[in-house]
């Protein structure tokens, strides 16, 4: 049972038979519903086929946003082996909203960042819903820092609202912070790969996103400011949430066009929540295949890094 | 159009005259109410003598006070695709860029030029608030990355004015993407072992302290500038509180770490001037004439948030 979004009502409702018809049938109160089942199976697939056909921004805003959908963890818990994370910006504090550490990759050593949304009330408190403060992109700048000076190749995962505006984070240098992170992200001398996994919120992704490789998830939105605040201030009206994200072009599908990530990795029908083991593993397969055209490209990964966001918008 | 309008029409205007006076001859002055004469604002480079008060200035005019004489060479800008994203809101963008280069006699936010201060060549860039609130977009990005490249390739320092609400959101991911463009620019400058002054202006938020605006080797203050990532407001709405007195100020940002000082803007030149000498190892000059200025009218002290 997932959590359903608006457009998939047709599939909730089918899908909310299913579950009623296999409940009678266990409880022995009808019988013979293999059909009906089967029947019923086939059109729900035919209606989540139909709903996803051709996604509008704002329902892959939502799809981007799902609480089901994969976040860091997963991703790192299955992608990633012998995985250490390291706490703390050596200053202020340590901030869960951002994970990072080393870990093995296919049996390579491998630096790893990534925002961390959280599942439950729990984990997202923990994790403060993904949006980093200052600490996090401190602690971010130390561990490349740190896989620049062992020669340790940089996944990460993007997954981000934006980076967090409050008192705290404005009085410890969140723009600082950012800037630092993004800086720091350029400068590496190692092959860097990054992923939107779901939101890449603005400054708060760019911070982390700045890498050789970009990819997007095929139902990831990428942008500068969210639909729901560009509604705001250009509109004035936060009801227009859908024309923002359609007229900022915030879709994987946009940014391809547009030449600022290269490449997009197709989701399972229904979105990534639906087919985690294969999304999580596809995404594995687009990192290792990135280190791999990167290795083979025998460049300078710092100054490739440099030229590829320079030569961004010179040729619309 | 007709014999009338062509030859008529002057001579009523003439007689009415009114028509072409300025309409601000009198500025007030947000912090005390006073009414101070714009010409006594312009010399003062729009300080206001009695408070101290900073008020926005033209690019070209914070150029002109700050290079030696007022001379300087305009580097040109390149020229950049308009409105790729076909975008509108309540407007076209097509049309806010035209409305702003009307209003402003600019092609858009950023102003660089080639000059020197106290005889020490430099290049400066500075951002115009009045172009769609200084906002960065490919235009001001690219502006602001060709001043990098020309302070790199002629060796020298460079000082950048920001003042800008942030990314410019009409350009959607192209804007968002300038943070790490300018970012390569700074990089490679500082790299090649030139400074790299930030002064900060009112006000200065968003994607443009999120990257070059942060990443100076000195940060200047103008006094009373507000200087933030979120906006107060963005920021009152997350935490649903009043924000501390003073909060995002020039001053609480220096108290915080963030910048090194906060300087009048009377008193920028000198001070950006003997630190770049100090840190391009530049010879102690002669005394050089004092440059034709008003004398520095303003109170040294804090003025509080306002």
């Amino acid at each position: 049972m997932y959590n359903y979004l608006d457009f998939e009502k047709p599939v909730a409702d089918l899908e909310g038979k299913i579950i009623e018809l296999k409940k009678l049938a266990e409880s022995g109160e009808a019988v013979d519903v293999g059909d009906e089942i089967a029947r019923l199976e086939k059109r729900s697939q035919e209606a989540l086929q139909d709903a996803y056909r051709s996604l509008t921004p704002w329902q892959k805003v939502q799809v981007a946003r799902h609480p089901d959908r994969p976040h860091c963890v997963d991703y790192v818990a299955e992608l990633f082996t012998d995985f250490t994370p390291l706490a703390g910006d050596r200053a202020f504090g340590e901030d869960a909203a951002l994970v990072g550490g080393f870990a093995r990759f296919k049996g390579e050593s491998i630096a790893i960042l990534g925002q961390e949304k959280g599942s439950d009330t729990k984990t997202r408190l923990k994790h403060n819903f993904g949006s980093v403060r200052p600490e996090g992109y401190r602690k971010a700048v130390r561990i490349m820092e740190m896989a620049d000076r062992f020669g340790i190749p940089l996944v990460t995962l993007v997954d981000t609202a934006g980076a967090y505006p409050g008192v705290g984070a404005e009085e410890r240098g969140q723009a600082e912070a950012i800037a630092s992170s993004t800086s720091a992200c350029l400068a590496l001398k190692v092959p860097s790969v990054s992923v939107v996994l779901g939101e890449g919120g603005s400054g708060g992704a760019i911070a982390i996103a700045t890498a050789n490789r970009v990819y997007m998830l095929e139902h990831a939105i990428y942008s500068v400011i969210s639909p729901e605040g560009a509604a705001s201030i250009l509109w004035r009206d936060t009801t227009r949430s859908k024309d923002a994200a359609t007229n900022m072009r915030i879709t994987a599908r946009d940014l391809l066009d547009l030449k600022i990530i290269d490449g997009i990795i197709p989701e399972p029908l229904g979105g990534a929540h639906r087919g985690r083991e294969k999304i999580i593993k596809d995404t594995g397969d687009q990192i290792e295949k990135a280190f791999k055209e990167l290795a083979a490209s025998n460049r300078d990964f710092r100054e490739q890094r440099r030229e590829k966001f320079l030569a961004m918008g010179r040729h619309l | 159009m007709n014999w009338i309008t062509n030859y008529v029409r002057p001579k009523i205007n003439s007689m009415l005259g009114r028509r072409d006076m300025p309409d601000n001859l009198w500025i007030k002055d947000p912090e005390s109410g006073e009414m101070v004469f714009h010409k006594d604002l312009e010399s003062n480079q729009w300080v206001i003598p009695a408070s101290g008060h900073h008020m926005k200035i033209a690019a070209k005019e914070r150029l002109r006070f700050f290079f030696d004489g007022g001379k300087y060479d305009l580097i040109e800008n390149p020229k950049v695709a308009l409105d790729p994203l076909k975008f509108r809101d309540e407007k076209r963008y097509t049309d806010r860029l035209k409305d702003a280069k009307s209003k402003t006699g600019m092609e858009d936010a950023i102003v660089s030029g080639l000059g020197s201060i106290e005889g020490l060549p430099i290049v400066a860039t500075v951002q115009d608030f009045a172009f769609m609130g200084g906002s960065l977009g490919m235009a001001a990005g690219e502006a602001i990355i060709r001043a990098f490249e020309t302070a790199l390739e002629k060796k020298r320092p460079l000082v950048l004015f920001a003042a800008s609400g942030g990314a410019r959101m009409q350009e959607g991911i192209l804007s968002l993407m300038q943070l790490p463009r300018t970012t390569v620019g700074v990089d490679r400058l500082k790299e090649a072992g030139l400074p790299y002054i930030v002064v900060l202006t009112n006000p200065t938020t968003g994607g443009v302290t999120a990257s070059y605006a942060m990443l100076g080797d000195v940060h200047i203050a103008e006094p009373g500038a507000l200087i933030g990532f979120a906006g107060p407001r963005v920021i009152e709405q997350t935490i649903r509180e009043k924000l501390p007195e003073g909060f995002q100020r020039a001053e609480y940002l220096m108290e915080h770490g963030m910048v090194d000082m906060v300087v009048s803007r009377l008193e920028l030149k000198a001070t950006i001037a003997r630190l770049l000498k100090i840190l391009m190892k530049a010879s102690e000059p002669a005394a050089i004439e004092p440059e034709i200025l008003p004398p520095a009218k303003v109170k040294a002290e804090k003025r509080p948030g306002a």
